[in-house]
């Protein structure tokens, strides 16, 4: 993370001159191997295709043989899902409180990352700190104040009231992994933008910008998804139900009036699951890309 | 906030092995650190504030403002309505820490903690192993065990309840596979339910622990295991004498975000067994103690106090494991205060 693009360069080279080498290599391999890979895989998977499966059953079918395979698929669930205002509201309030808080995530930690990363003034060390500590400071010590804080500032039952505490929440993860991003933008650039007349906000933004494309999408996936999938906070400032995300739609289709219906809560909660899932897919790489680079950041 | 208004010093390049002593984070040098200085005091002292500002604020009144909010609040009794004005003192704490409720929350927190630990680390170290092989279709195979950590926990409290209550798939499946004593009630009977909580608890986190083990596998050079095979040593040595002390660090950091997260655990257990049910089936924790007796009692004081209590636990077991367990990895971080020794 912190080494130099040059540097990173280097690796890749000799990556692509190992590469013939290895994918010789590349056999089969130990059958045993894959046999216990693929039962932990059916583990972990399994809970999941229960959900998705079930969700094609009947309420009778699921009441005869709770385990069984549905015979015949009906479809029925899905659809009725698809056509609940219920799904819909809460899906559109959980989109525009993550891409917010996305979008609010990144702005913020751009700038207050790109400071620490490329300004020398005194306080530097105690704003990281500041950031950094912040991980100690989890959302469970706070929820308390923070609903009294929400409430005085009138910010209960809307959207702001979630999105403004989730871009608080995400600052210090942000700033950690950002930091060392910027500061490997070699100053060689810097200089090169100066001598062409490009002031240090021209730097920012033509070339700063660009340049941590790569951390900055690995931070607004990681706040994409703790705002979609975020419980605690709104289980406090969301009390409407007009105004529940994803997750608390969840749990109130689960236990409120549907309780009865498994099949329909079944197919419920796949579809609350999906959007994750995709987002996930689509992006693995940069998660997980993410996280190694945290961990050795 | 006030940090941005404190004289800049961008004219003069600092060092940073002095500009490191106000605060004792091992922070990296700056790029402008060791560049000659210009003249833009004035304008940098501007850029800093206004790029700073914004996360300053926010990041302080949500996340810094509400934690000694709590540690204020909690020497009132308050029912959350106008301003606190009946301070009891220390009486909230008393109570707490005499409550046999809270006792044993505390406890299923240490449990879940060291059962977390025993069993997730192991599993994911061996895992991560596995995986580290060549072989095909590694990627899916991380793609899949990665998919329970990005669901909600609400998708997977709903989905896990479901699976494991009365007329559950679990159940009917155990049955049919004449594995009647598998055949229990998971989620009320309180001799078992801590371990469903920590079925359920591996489920989720696993495929995040094994990634991390993977990526500080990855980390480790081939050349170091192909030297221990021309030394003659067998593949459990190699695992045994070079991989796992190298992966040290990476251990000792998810064990560090396990404990913490351990701690402060509300989600799965709030979704699954809800407020009042959690503490007979015996999985109630401090952070649904919390809940249960401060917002839903409408017991503001009190439970900022239960908070407090909470936050200096974490703080405690956090500052101790820092101390002398990351200490080695960490070129001092928070706790820095000790020499780095070898």
């Amino acid at each position: 993370m912190t080494a130099t693009t040059v540097a990173d360069r280097d690796v890749t080279i000799t990556r692509k001159v190992r590469k013939p080498k290895s994918s010789k290599k590349l056999e089969w391999g130990n059958p045993f191997v894959y046999f216990v890979a693929l039962c932990f895989v059916a583990l972990m998977m399994s809970p999941v295709v229960y959900l998705i499966i079930g969700g094609f059953r009947s309420n009778s079918q699921l009441t005869v043989n709770p385990a069984g395979w549905p015979n015949p698929w009906i479809m029925d669930n899905y659809i009725q899902v698809l056509q609940n205002p219920v799904f819909w509201r809460s899906f559109m309030n959980s989109t525009i409180a993550a891409v917010a808080t996305t979008i609010g995530v990144v702005a913020l930690g751009l700038m207050v990352s790109f400071v620490l990363a490329r300004y020398s003034f005194r306080g530097r060390g105690f704003l990281y700190t500041l950031f950094v500590t912040g991980l100690m400071f989890p959302m469970t010590v706070a929820i308390t104040p923070l609903y009294i804080l929400i409430r005085s500032l009138h910010l209960m039952n809307i959207l702001p009231g979630v999105i403004l505490p989730g871009i608080a929440f995400a600052l210090p993860v942000t700033v950690i992994i950002l930091v060392p991003f910027l500061r490997a933008i070699p100053n060689e650039i810097q200089e090169a933008a100066e001598i062409d007349g490009c002031g240090r906000m021209g730097f920012f933004f033509r070339m700063v910008l660009p340049l941590s494309m790569p951390g900055v999408i690995t931070v607004g996936i990681l706040a994409f998804i703790a705002s979609w999938n975020g419980y605690m906070l709104p289980l406090y400032i969301l009390n409407d139900p007009a105004n529940a995300t994803m997750p608390l739609a969840v749990q109130t289709f689960a236990t409120g009036q549907y309780s009865a219906d498994t099949a329909k809560i079944l197919a419920f909660t796949s579809m609350a699951m999906l959007p994750a899932i995709a987002f996930f897919s689509l992006f693995e790489r940069r998660i997980v890309g993410g996280l190694t680079g945290a961990v050795k950041g | 906030m006030r940090e941005n208004n404190a004289p800049v010093a961008v004219s003069s390049p600092v060092d940073l092995s002095t500009d490191g002593g106000s605060a004792r984070v091992a922070l990296p040098p700056s790029g402008l650190a060791r560049r000659r200085p210009r003249g833009a005091g004035v304008a940098a002292r501007l850029e800093i504030a206004a790029l700073s500002a914004p996360a300053v604020i926010v990041f302080v009144t949500f996340v810094i403002l509400p934690v000694f909010l709590a540690a204020y609040y909690g020497f009132f009794r308050w029912k959350g309505f106008g301003k606190p004005t009946n301070f009891i003192g220390l009486h909230n704490y008393k109570v707490i820490l005499t409550d046999p409720d809270f006792h044993q929350a505390l406890t299923h927190n240490i449990e879940i903690v060291v059962l977390s630990l025993a069993i997730q680390g192991p599993i994911a170290i061996a895992f991560a192993l596995l995986l580290n092989q060549k072989m095909r279709g590694q990627s899916i195979i991380r793609v899949l065990i990665f998919v329970p950590y990005v669901i909600s926990e609400a998708v997977a409290g709903i989905g896990w309840s479901l699976l494991l209550g009365g007329q559950g798939a679990f159940d009917a499946l155990m049955r049919d596979w004449h594995l009647n004593f598998l055949d229990r009630d998971w989620l009320a009977n309180p001799n078992v339910a801590l371990w469903t909580l920590m079925i359920i608890l591996t489920w989720k986190y696993i495929g995040y622990a094994t990634i991390l083990m993977l990526a500080g596998l990855q980390g480790i050079p081939e050349e170091l295991n192909e030297a221990a095979s021309i030394d003659g040593a067998s593949y459990w040595q190699t695992q045994r004498r070079i991989t796992l002390p190298l992966l040290g660090p990476t251990i000792r950091i998810w064990a560090f975000l396990s404990i913490i997260g351990a701690l402060q655990l509300f989600d799965i257990v709030y979704i699954i067994w809800g407020q009042y049910v959690a503490g007979v089936a015996k999985v109630s924790t401090m952070a649904t103690y919390m809940n249960t007796n401060g917002r839903s009692s409408g017991n503001f004081g009190y439970g900022s106090a239960v908070a407090v209590v909470m936050f200096l636990i974490s703080l405690f077991i956090a500052l101790l494991y820092q101390r002398f367990v990351l200490r080695r990895d960490t070129d001092g971080a928070l706790t820095g205060g000790g020499r780095r020794t070898r």
